[in-house]
Formats: structure tokens, C-alpha cells, sequence
């Protein structure tokens, strides 16, 4: 790999919430075309290093390179990384106040400067890829959880962004609508959508990450492609976490 | 006399008291609800100084007993040239020293209700907003703010319904109130007992007007909640 295909270039990133250390020191490269899943138990810092990727979180120690830029230097455009950027949500914290459509135009009208025709013919297109055309004016508290989420990483998708961020986009969803929301992720992927993702999902990691990086106590411990680390964890935490959730049942 | 004789006799000066009431009541809460609005932003901000002035403000106004807040208004700020005019029996002099107490106070009670109305609403609208690429200001405007008016607004009409009890302290300072205008009724007929019933049911029958059209408007606003 190249330097040109650096996207994210992490050096020694420290997160601290008053006197609580929550990310200790973690150096990372992510590539364009990469689908990075970040596993690791509960508290071990996978939000806030995420967050930390879009200044959701503002570091409070080392440095993240965004193609090229220092995103942690003083007086850098944090909305202007925001629009390369996509981020999706447990929460999947549709805007309660806009219909599902307005839900992709409001932020295409105000931020990319759209016109309102073409707004709106882009949204239409993106809510056909995941098959919601027909809920374009209902509003979220109408809508499914995975209907919600899928409309969630549309809305992201919509600013073209450059990479997704993923923070266990399935954990609040009822099992039944997992599928149908690892689906659309699944397609991005195949497209070639660079993606972070956070994720309790053990298949998915195995069958569309690229990359799994484990973290624990604020590190990352282990990384490397998920066959090796699923199949072989050299790292003691790894192999704990690991038999404890695969082996649940 | 009974209480209707006396309401027959004398409900000029009732309800011109009323008068009185309605319209100070009126402009206390557009006032307090301007100056609400800056104290609030000046209590949302990430500008300690600010913030922490418009802290400050809020415990004093909602420490203190309104009658104090009023007599202070009124000494401190004596050297106003109050331009000295009457308008439907309300002196100028007199009046506009209650509105600005009564607008000061409300102030701080507004501000609350606007802070707590915008965070009431989820933290997580806020981040998806930023991530989206939306500036603070237009993450507040397109999304936030239209959330929050529907917990705010409600609130509001409580706020005026106090404000239409509070103003019955303007008889302190001579102000030809409703409260006012019953105590001449009292000095002239010498039932107290009559006059203050009388009062109480015109406060009621305004607050329960002054409810229903808030009920009113909040049923409407929840049609428009999705
Ligand atoms: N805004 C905050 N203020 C204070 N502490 C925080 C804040 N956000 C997170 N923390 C703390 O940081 C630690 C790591 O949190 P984080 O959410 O990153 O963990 P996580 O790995 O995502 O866990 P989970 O799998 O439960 O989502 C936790 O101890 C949490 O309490
Ligand atoms: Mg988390």
C-alpha cells in the first residue's frame, strides 16, 4: 500500500473524560477500501475512538491524520470533515422532526447547497436502493427500527462521503431486522465503501471485514485479517473475549 | 349587600382593575419571553462568563420573593425619566417600574423553560445533525429548536397564567390593578369578604380562559408530533 492510500493515519490517540483514560494510546492506518471492524468488550473505548474519527470526541492527546490533514490541529474545518465523513448510530437518531425524506434533503439543501429538485431526486434514488420509496413522507417514529437504520445509512451515503462510520448499527435492533440492515452494509462494502465498524456481530466480522482490529482497556490489542484472529487470536484478551462470545450458547 | 349588589354597583372599577391586569400581563410576557430568550442563549452558551452571568440571574430572580424584586426595581431605578402620562388610569410612573420587575422575573422563568425544552430533546439529534456537516446555528434551526418549541410553548402559556396571578402585587406600588380597584370597592362598602370573591372568580374565569386556549394549542401541537 501506498501513502496515497491512507485515509486515516492514527498516531499515539488519547482520550480522557476528566481523570477516567478512555483510549491510552493507539496508533492505526486506515485505507481506502478497507471495512475495519473493531471488536472488544464493553467500556473498552470502541464509541470514543470511533467518535473521536468525525470530533464527535475531541482528542485530548496525539494526532489523526484525514488525507493528509491534521483533523486535531487548531482551527481545522470540522464541518468540512463532517461531510466526508458518514456516521451511523445505535441510536439511529433519524431527525424526529422531518419526514423521511426531508431527512436526506434538509442536510443535502443546507450543507452540500443542493437545489431542492435535485435534493429530492437524489433522496429518491437512495431510498429505492434500500427499497423505502414508498415511506418518503412518513415520519421516523412511523417507521421500524431496520427501516430506521437503513434509512439512517442512506442519509449518510447521501453527502458521498469519503468513509462510513459504524457504531454497532444492529445493537438496538429486534433480531429480526438485523439482516436486513447487515444487508445494506454488506452492499456498501461490496461496493468498495471504505467503512469503520463497530460491531458485536461476530459473522458479519468474519464474512465482510477486511480488517479486525481488538481493543481492550483503551488499546488495540490485536489486529489482523478476521481469519487469523478468529482462528487463530495470539493475544490472551483476544482469546478470552473471543470464547465468550462465540461460544455463548 | 350581597355580592351581586355590590358586583352591579361597582363593577366599573372592577372591571377596569381587570383592564388593567390584562394588558400589563400582556406585555410582561412578550417582554419576558424577548429577554427569556437572551437569557437563554446566554445560559446555552459555551462562554463561561455568559453563561455563568445568566446562572447567577436565574437563582437570584427565582430566590427572592417577587414583592422585594419589585420595591428594588422601583427604588434603583427611581432616576428613569418615566414619561409622566396616564394611559387608561394606569400612571406611566408607576406602571412601567412593574413591568420591568415583572419582565425581569418571567425572564428567568422563560429562560428555564426554553433551556430545559431544548434539552429535553435527545443529544443524539444534536450529533447527527453535526455529523451530517450541519453548523451549530443550523443544527439549532432545522433541527433542535423545531423539536423543543413543542415542550416550550406549552410551558409558555403556564408561564403567562402565573404572570396574570403575579401582576395582583402591581397594587403595592398604586397601580389601578384588578387587586387595586377591589380594595376602593372594599374602602366603600365595607365587605371584604364580597369584594375578594368577586376578585378571585375574575382571576379564575380569565386563567380558565387563558387555560383552555393553551390546552387548546397543545392538542394541536401533538397532531403535528410524529
Ligand atoms: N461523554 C463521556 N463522559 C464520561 N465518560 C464517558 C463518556 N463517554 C464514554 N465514557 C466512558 O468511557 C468508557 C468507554 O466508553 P465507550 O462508549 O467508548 O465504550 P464501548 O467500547 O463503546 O462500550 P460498549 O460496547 O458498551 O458500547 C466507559 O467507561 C464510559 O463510561
Ligand atoms: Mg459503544
Amino acid at each position: 500500500m501506498t501513502d496515497k492510500d491512507v485515509l486515516f493515519e492514527i498516531k499515539g490517540l488519547e482520550k480522557s473524560f476528566g481523570n477516567l483514560k478512555v483510549l491510552k494510546g493507539i496508533d492505526e492506518k486506515i485505507c481506502k477500501g478497507e471495512v475495519v471492524v473493531v471488536i472488544g468488550p464493553s467500556g473498552s473505548g470502541k464509541s470514543t475512538f470511533i467518535r473521536c474519527l468525525n470530533l464527535l470526541e475531541q482528542p485530548t492527546g496525539g494526532q489523526i491524520i484525514f488525507e493528509g490533514e491534521d483533523i486535531t490541529a487548531k482551527g481545522f474545518d470540522v464541518n468540512k470533515h463532517r461531510e466526508k465523513v458518514g456516521m451511523v448510530f445505535q441510536q439511529f437518531n433519524l431527525f424526529n422532526n422531518l419526514s423521511v425524506i426531508d431527512n436526506l434533503c434538509v442536510p443535502l439543501i443546507n450543507v452540500k447547497k443542493m437545489g431542492e429538485a435535485e435534493a429530492k431526486e437524489a433522496a429518491m434514488k437512495l431510498l429505492h436502493r434500500v427499497g423505502l420509496e414508498d415511506k418518503a413522507n412518513a415520519f421516523p417514529s412511523q417507521l421500524s427500527g431496520g427501516q430506521k437504520q437503513r434509512i439512517a445509512i442512506v442519509r449518510a451515503m447521501a453527502m458521498g462521503p469519503d468513509v462510513m462510520l459504524f457504531d454497532e448499527p444492529t445493537s438496538a435492533l429486534d433480531p429480526e431486522m438485523v439482516g436486513e440492515v447487515l444487508q445494506v452494509i454488506k452492499e456498501l462494502a461490496d461496493e468498495g465503501t471504505t467503512m469503520v465498524v463497530v460491531t458485536h456481530e461476530m459473522g458479519f466480522a468474519q464474512k465482510v471485514g477486511t480488517r479486525v482490529l481488538f481493543m481492550d482497556q483503551g488499546y488495540i490489542m490485536e489486529q489482523g485479517d478476521p481469519k487469523s484472529i478468529f482462528e487463530n487470536p495470539q493475544n490472551e484478551r483476544t482469546k478470552d473475549f473471543l470464547s465468550k462470545v462465540i461460544n455463548v450458547i | 349587600m350581597n355580592m351581586m349588589t355590590i358586583f352591579m354597583n361597582y363593577y366599573k372599577y372592577f372591571l377596569r382593575g381587570t383592564r388593567t391586569t390584562i394588558v400589563v400581563a400582556l406585555i410582561v410576557v412578550v417582554l419576558g419571553c424577548c429577554l427569556g430568550c437572551i437569557i437563554s442563549l446566554l445560559r446555552l452558551s459555551k462562554f463561561k462568563p455568559f453563561s455563568e452571568f445568566a446562572k447567577l440571574y436565574i437563582t437570584i430572580i427565582r430566590g427572592t420573593p417577587m414583592l422585594v424584586q419589585l420595591y428594588i426595581v422601583y427604588f434603583q431605578l427611581d432616576f428613569l425619566p418615566y414619561p409622566k402620562m396616564t394611559i387608561w388610569g394606569m400612571a406611566l410612573e408607576r406602571v412601567m417600574p412593574c413591568v420591568i420587575a415583572l419582565s425581569m422575573n418571567s425572564a428567568a422563568y422563560v429562560a428555564e423553560i426554553i433551556r430545559s425544552g431544548i434539552q429535553a430533546v435527545d443529544s443524539g439529534q444534536m450529533e447527527a445533525a453535526r455529523s451530517c456537516g450541519m453548523t451549530y446555528g443550523q443544527a439549532m434551526k432545522l433541527i433542535i429548536l423545531p423539536q423543543a418549541i413543542k415542550n416550550i410553548l406549552p410551558a409558555i402559556g403556564n408561564e403567562f397564567v402565573t404572570m396574570v396571578k403575579e401582576t395582583s402585587i402591581l397594587m403595592y406600588l398604586g397601580v389601578a390593578d384588578l387587586m387595586y380597584n377591589n380594595n376602593l370597592v372594599v374602602t366603600a362598602t365595607y365587605s371584604p369578604l364580597y369584594c375578594y370573591y368577586i376578585s378571585a372568580i375574575i382571576y379564575l374565569i380569565l386563567n380558565i380562559i387563558l387555560g383552555k386556549g393553551v390546552s387548546m394549542f397543545e392538542v394541536r401541537m401533538k397532531k403535528s408530533d410524529r
